[in-house]
């Protein structure tokens, strides 16, 4: 089976598709149309550019090419993690929390991947590297964003009952405890679902390219389930990290809960 | 000297504040509301970021460990926060006289296995008391101790404060908003103004 080539013509027929939902939205006075059209297009020049880019990088599989670009990739995951917290770290804390945990878990995992389980040589071949590291900072962005804001919104809410605690005697750990055990679940919970119906419900992602790309199918779920198990560690890992660093940030020397090391979002939703 | 003392207490609001509480001492806090009396309280027992020292027979709050020092100065605030199911699971392993405490406070053991979801306000404020008195306390600071409870129970709740202070010669610091119990039990009566400490006025009646 030889791969089919997508010419502009055969994406222009996918296009049309947009136009359509886009007159759709108009017509039903949705307000999104454009919305739409924007997002398309973005996502259009934004994947042209990083094909583009990852042609000139396996060209060169030089890793003082391939670093500045996953560091582009983590800076970007980390401003996303902290764009999506409605109470965040003052200061630096704000991006740092996330973007160091994302650093160590798909870093670390990716790497682990490379060198232990695929064996690629080097093990920076952008080939495999790039696309692995895209797929692990891309969840365990999720999982890190959905743990942070947990932990800060119920350490916002919980501030009473927290507090009862540590006039109990509590340490820091004990006192923030429940909450943090429940903040690093909703993290999980989001891989642990996709890893539950993988193939029964939806073909992932990377598993439906290859199979469009001519790899045997067989082949394609070894793959796919390494990167699941990838994923997992990497999501756990990082939630875990994030919200032991993050609760800790909301604790000074003496113990004392400051929540005063929050804000609140700006503006609304 | 034995007691609780505080020295230069004070933060953006109110201090720098000086008081000491003698061994089995009451002393009463009032004030309008807004005055710091309960940030005062909770900044004796090192809940919010401030300058000062505290000492309890004669031990400086900062040589001592965090969550010891809270457990000593046993804080009571106003509305009292449950983090579990039952009453019970909020009581230490092994605790001083709970039974005895329990029928002073009208309660019978029973009340350990309920749910605290179910309990009223004012069985809340009761059962926070014997809460802290449980940790056994070298001092107590009581905010409202008694602000949600029919005469009943209030006496209930006073007499047993009394009866900790006296077993255990207790430095009490009480803020309360009812004149006449600050006449009745206090040692001294002071209130805050202007964020600094003075002897209460003199009750013109």
């Amino acid at each position: 089976m030889t791969l089919i080539s997508l010419t502009p013509l055969d994406l222009s027929l996918a296009a049309v598709l947009i136009l359509l939902l886009a007159w759709v939205s108009w017509r039903l006075r949705l307000g999104v149309e454009r919305r739409v059209l924007v997002a398309a297009l973005r996502s259009a020049i934004q994947l042209s550019l990083i094909g583009l880019v990852l042609k000139v990088l396996f060209a060169q599989s030089s890793l003082s090419l391939i670093a500045p670009v996953a560091l582009v990739m983590l800076a970007v995951a980390g401003w996303e993690v902290m764009q999506r917290q409605r109470r965040r770290y003052r200061g630096p804390w704000g991006y740092g929390i996330g973007a160091v945990s994302m650093f160590l878990s798909s870093f670390g995992v990716t790497f682990l991947a490379l060198t232990l389980v695929i064996g690629v040589d080097p093990w920076y071949q952008p080939q495999y590297l790039i696309p692995l590291l895209g797929m692990l900072l891309g969840n365990t962005m999720n999982g890190i964003a959905i743990a942070l804001d947990n932990l800060t919104r119920h350490a916002w809410e919980a501030r009473a009952r927290i507090e009862a605690r540590l006039l109990a005697g509590a340490d820091w750990g004990e006192a923030i405890g429940e909450v943090r055990r429940e903040a690093i679940r909703s993290g999980l919970i989001p891989i642990i679902n996709s890893m539950a119906s993988a193939g029964l419900v939806s073909l992932p992602g990377m598993m439906t390219g290859q199979v469009l790309a001519g790899s045997p199918p067989l082949e394609a779920a070894r793959y796919q389930i390494l990167i699941m198990f990838l994923i997992a560690g990497g999501t756990g890992l990082g939630s875990i990290f994030a919200v032991w660093a993050g609760s800790r940030r909301l604790f000074d020397d003496r113990q004392r809960l400051r929540l005063d090391r929050l804000k609140a979002r700006p503006r609304g939703g | 000297m034995d007691g609780l003392r505080v020295q230069g207490l004070g933060n953006a609001l109110f201090g720098p504040i000086d008081l000491a509480v003698g061994t089995g001492e009451r002393v009463f806090l009032s004030g309008p509301s807004g005055c710091g009396k309960s940030l005062l309280l909770r900044a004796i027992a090192d809940l919010d970021p401030h300058r000062g020292e505290v000492w309890l027979d004669d031990a400086p709050r900062s040589r001592l460990p965090a969550p010891l020092w809270r457990r000593r100065v046993g804080l009571l605030p106003a509305e009292s926060a449950w983090w579990g199911e039952s009453v019970g699971e909020h009581l230490p392993a092994a605790h001083p006289p709970l039974d005895e405490w329990l029928s002073a406070l009208g309660f019978g053991p029973e009340v350990l296995d309920w749910s605290v979801a179910r309990l009223s306000t004012g069985e809340r404020q009761r059962l926070a008391l014997l809460r802290l008195l449980a940790q056994s306390p070298r001092a107590l600071l009581l905010d409202e101790a008694t602000a949600n409870l029919d005469p009943q129970n209030c006496a209930r709740v006073e007499g047993l404060i009394e009866d900790y202070r006296a077993a255990h010669h207790t430095p009490v610091l009480w803020v309360s908003h009812d004149p006449a119990q600050r006449r009745r039990l206090g040692d001294r009566r002071l209130s805050i103004r202007d964020g600094r400490l003075e002897p209460e006025d003199i009750d013109p009646s």
